[in-house]
């Protein structure tokens, strides 16, 4: 066998999954950890990355594809589903994951994450919850408590109710859904592997403290314990755990029997050059 | 924590402890370097390039042995974290030498015990062999990590003072 053939044929590490862009993340983000878990959980899954695709939105997280040696897309700000969904209707043989923040995922892209899990298109979506807008400086995302004081154009809480997304991927119709922690990069890995294999719309919740502006959330290595129950099949069974959930339980809640949305085309596309004639502006 | 009883086992366990340290420490190095902290850049650069010769070594014992394949998640660690891997949420852009080291001297004192521990277990002769000499090694590393903290002064109060801080929002 020659040296070229054999090193084709070796096994990928982790590593091999990152580029060699340095991440300007604050030293002691969470994110830095689910960099680390995503390189491991596609390292077991030996993907071949020129097959992977990661797309995402805008904010500190959603730097991810950048810091990765697949395909990667650096979406507008709340669009990496709908951009994710399009590529993986198109092009079914790609692994698409869409990674991105809070503020990105259920704010400004709210109702893109509803319609994603609607429509249960194969592909993982994980989104890295640090409760805070970044890049922007501190501001309440939708996952913020209500009390926190701390940001400027919030200085007296937000005083509205937190949105919970494991409640609202349910609801709407995700086929898997799981809460890790930057915390556990291992556990994270195994989660977002578990993700990736599961057919349907994955969705993966991942707390990832922000120190720069929520600086306590460096404790919440501390707080974040193992679910106590394994991951059901019964939404109502998942519905009823979720009643007493606190955000901290990790683990995988649901795992779905639903079939993928995959639609035929038919072999029927138009060429470019009449997507680029529609897209024409004319003066 | 799961009981390693066989050399190849225990020989996995060893390469992932040193792999991640060196993986981690490479981070870490990354992260001062781009917040413009030469100091402990570079003395997180010397614990990775220290961890990956560890790591090589390993390689080539494992080389001989029949190793089986294991996912980092099915690795049992018990309640800790990998032994010898810094945490991710511990660094700080403004963190001193004396602040870095203290993490890695922790780091290393936790290698200590799981090597320890190992070679205290129902294991074969081998694998207790093995798992005396890479404590022993730790042990030095211990001994070697405080000498080098030495050198440095302890933080002061004002550490994390920053006069023109990134959360400035202002």
């Amino acid at each position: 066998m020659t040296e070229s053939a054999s090193k084709q044929q070796a096994p990928m590490k982790a590593k091999d999954y990152k580029s060699g862009i340095k991440p300007v993340w604050c030293p002691g983000c969470g994110d830095f950890s689910v960099l680390s878990a995503m390189i491991k959980a596609m390292a077991a899954l030996q993907l071949k990355p020129e097959n992977v695709a990661v797309i995402s939105g805008i904010g500190c997280s959603s730097r991810i594809p950048a810091y990765l040696n697949v395909y990667g897309f650096h979406a507008v700000h709340g669009r990496a589903l709908p951009v994710g969904i399009g590529l993986k209707i198109t092009r079914p043989e790609l692994t698409v994951l869409v990674a991105g923040g809070d503020g990105d995922g259920f704010s400004i892209g709210g109702n893109h994450f509803m319609q994603a899990c609607r429509r249960n298109v194969d592909m993982t979506y994980i989104v890295m919850d640090n409760q805070v807008y970044g890049m922007t400086k501190g501001q309440a995302s939708p996952t913020t408590e209500p009390d926190w004081e701390r940001g400027k154009l919030t200085p007296h809480g937000t005083r509205i109710n937190p949105f919970y997304p494991l409640v609202v991927a349910l609801a709407s119709g995700a086929n898997f859904i799981a809460r890790a922690s930057s915390s556990d990069p291992n556990g994270a890995a195994r989660v977002i592997t578990e993700a990736v294999q599961h057919p349907g719309f994955s969705f993966v919740q991942i707390m990832s403290p922000c120190v720069t502006f929520r600086p306590e959330q460096r404790d919440w290595k501390k707080i974040v314990r193992p679910a106590p129950v394994e991951a059901t099949s019964d939404p109502a069974a998942a519905a009823r755990r979720l009643m007493t959930d606190d955000s901290f339980f990790l683990g995988t809640l649901f795992k779905g029997e639903r079939v993928a949305f995959q639609p035929e085309f038919g072999g029927q596309s138009a060429p470019v050059t009449e997507l680029d004639k529609d897209f024409k502006i004319n003066s | 924590m799961k009981a390693i009883t066989t050399k190849a086992e225990f020989l996995v366990y060893a390469l992932a402890i040193e792999e991640e340290a060196s993986e981690r420490y490479a981070v870490f190095a990354d992260q001062m370097e781009t917040t413009n902290n030469p100091e402990v850049a570079g003395l997180f650069r010397k614990m990775e390039q220290l961890e990956n010769e560890h790591a090589r070594e390993i390689e080539k014992l494992i080389e001989d042995a029949n190793v089986p394949h294991i996912n980092p998640w099915e690795l049992d660690w018990g309640d800790d974290d990998q032994p010898e891997a810094v945490d991710f949420s511990d660094t700080h852009y403004l963190m001193t030498p004396h602040q870095a080291l203290s993490l890695v001297l922790k780091a290393e004192k936790r290698a200590v015990k799981f090597f320890s521990s190992v070679a205290k277990g129902d294991v074969d002769e081998d694998v207790k062999r093995l798992a005396s000499e890479f404590a022993d090694e730790e042990r030095e590393h211990v001994a070697w990590v405080k000498k080098w903290r030495k050198k440095f002064p302890r933080p002061g109060e004002d550490w994390a003072e920053d006069m023109d801080p990134p959360n400035a929002l202002e």
